[in-house]
């Protein structure tokens, strides 16, 4: 049988019904999914618009380093703003060096065997519960149990519960990142386990765990349910721009609560108040983000391999 | 003669996995012995178990005695310094995401010395004997992981002289370097056998017929055959099995 295809110059080039065919689902599909990612990025876009254009009229330095005032109808957001902080770097200062030492000896230490098995179980399901149950665990735990009443420790170690697993997972992804090549080499150098770590581990995977931190902050700066019952207060007044107003054995203010409050149960608050303290809490998770993000792209550069 | 390493009725298994199957053979002091033989053969275990890193590979049991110098490798207290004893070179090169002179410094560093000039004294001498000295002599504060693949093998070796080790154990180092730089290397080990015991992996038959002394072959975890390399490689090993792998029938 004669199997010889004849093939007139140039006619390979010639497109078919098929390649335009190709061509046009190429188009389609590109726009479709342009479409879809545009669809994610207009809602933050729109919101955070919203709130500048509704805002502006009360922004300010003094709008920051002011109390709120006249039951809140009027004033600024400097307690709440200060609680929130607190709130955050407390609750950090715990849940950050557990979980980065956790996740250290979860994946370089830990055989595999029943401890291991509980604790990695436990630390996926923590990371599932709700907020208010974590809320109601801390008012058991810390506020009633350990006796630290309803106070920034306690509100603060009931976020550090929750943001603990998180920082587990991302610290044991960040050190999973670390080729075994590296550690089999150190061994057979004759370091021992924490030599490598110290010198090899860490170093190498410093970014990712950093990264997984600090996202952590967004979080706890966000949250609600699990301070309103624990430290949280609705109104305080504290010492206008003195960053230490606040004793960590008394409450706060917060300002995810206060937004809360203000846009609900106050009548009559100054228009653009509730919209300027929305965008203090957001612009602050993204500017903390912003950083998470510089910090990383910083370090990667110098990464080593 | 006193026997350097001496390993009796060694068996490994990975699980329900057997990997060695109940070894046993002597190791000369400053000879170069080769250990040839198909993937999958226990070879690479056999390095482990010397010294001890297969402790790290959690499902692995060690059942039978390694003896270096007569003492039971497993009654040494001081299992870091055990592996000090032993400079592993592992197949593929792996530069630490440290210094070039950082790589070297490493191990006498993680044995506690701090001494800039001793250490300047090591570095130098490793790295000539690895036979890359003139290639990086003037970057040491480059990263290792920068550079060429055959660049970073001889740096692993380099690291792995750095502890002055009694045995030097190289697990395929000629994978990813250049015939004529491996040939470079076959002339150092050559000279180090004058200070060290040498066991050598390899998948090249030919180079164990360069270098060794006597050549072990090893088959799906038993050790089929071993004798000085001449009567290994002749017409008339012990073992046909031995003939037919060093000829190119299988494997």
């Amino acid at each position: 049988m004669d199997t010889d295809i004849q093939v007139s110059p140039g006619a390979m080039f010639t497109e078919t019904a098929l390649d335009r065919q190709k061509r046009r689902i190429e188009i389609v599909v590109r726009i479709f999914l342009l479409v879809v990612t545009s669809l994610m990025i207009i809602p933050l876009l729109l919101i955070i618009g919203y709130l500048l254009y509704k805002a502006l009229p009360v922004l300010s330095f003094e709008f920051l380093f002011t109390n709120p005032k006249d039951n809140m109808r009027a004033g600024g957001i400097w307690a709440p703003f200060l609680g929130t902080i607190y709130l955050v770097v407390v609750s950090l200062l715990v849940s950050a060096p557990i979980g980065v030492f956790a996740a250290v000896y979860l994946n370089e230490y830990a055989r595999e065997n029943w401890f291991t098995r509980i604790t990695n179980l436990a630390v996926v399901n923590l990371a599932g519960v709700p907020s208010i149950v974590h809320a109601l665990f801390g008012v058991g735990a810390f506020v009633l149990f350990a006796r630290l009443g309803e106070s920034i420790l306690a509100a603060s170690l009931t976020l550090a519960i929750m943001t603990l697993p998180v920082i587990i997972a991302s610290t044991t992804e960040a050190l999973k990142a670390v080729p075994m090549s590296f550690r089999e080499a150190c061994w057979n150098l004759g370091a021992t386990r924490w030599q490598t770590i110290r010198r090899i581990v860490i170093p190498n995977s410093i970014s990712g765990i950093l990264t997984g931190v600090i996202l952590q902050v967004s979080r706890a700066a966000g949250e609600t349910a699990p301070i309103m019952f624990t430290g949280a207060v609705f109104y305080k007044a504290i010492a206008e721009g003195d960053l230490f107003a606040y004793n960590i054995m008394e409450q706060c203010m917060a300002l995810s609560l206060h937004l809360f409050t203000i846009s609900t149960q106050v009548p009559d608050v100054t228009e653009g108040i509730p919209y300027a303290t929305a965008i203090m809490l957001v612009g602050s998770v993204l500017l903390i983000n912003a950083v998470s993000i510089a910090l990383r792209v910083y370090l990667r550069t110098r990464k080593k391999w | 003669m006193e026997n350097k390493i001496q390993i009796s009725d060694l068996r490994v298994h990975y699980g329900d996995t057997p990997a060695l199957n109940g070894i046993s053979f002597d190791v000369h002091p400053n000879e170069i012995l080769s250990i040839i033989g198909p993937a999958q053969s226990g070879k690479t275990t056999l390095l482990k178990v010397i010294n001890r890193t297969l402790e790290f590979t959690p499902d692995a049991k060690v059942e039978g005695t390694v003896k270096l110098d007569g003492v039971d490798i497993e009654t040494i207290g001081d299992v870091y310094g055990l592996r000090r004893r032993i400079g592993m070179v592992l197949p593929l090169p792996v530069g630490l995401p440290l210094s070039i002179y950082d790589n070297v410094a490493f191990a006498p560093r993680t044995a506690g010395l701090r001494t800039k000039s001793e250490l300047d004294e090591i570095v130098e001498r490793c790295l000539q004997q690895a036979a890359l000295w003139d290639e990086v002599k003037d970057r040491l504060d480059t990263l290792g992981t920068k550079l060429s693949g055959g660049q970073q093998q001889r740096l692993t070796i380099a690291r792995a002289l750095s502890h002055q080790p009694e045995v030097l154990c190289l697990d395929e180092f000629s994978i990813a370097i250049d015939p004529v730089t491996t040939m470079r290397i076959e002339d150092v080990l050559k000279t180090l056998q004058k200070e060290m015991t040498i066991l050598l992996v390899t998948n090249l038959v030919q180079q164990a017929k360069r270098l060794a002394n006597r050549t072990a072959f090893f088959l799906n975890g038993d050790l089929i055959e071993i004798d000085t390399t001449d009567v290994i490689f002749s017409d008339t090993p012990a073992n046909q099995a031995t003939y037919d792998y060093i000829n190119g029938s299988f494997g």
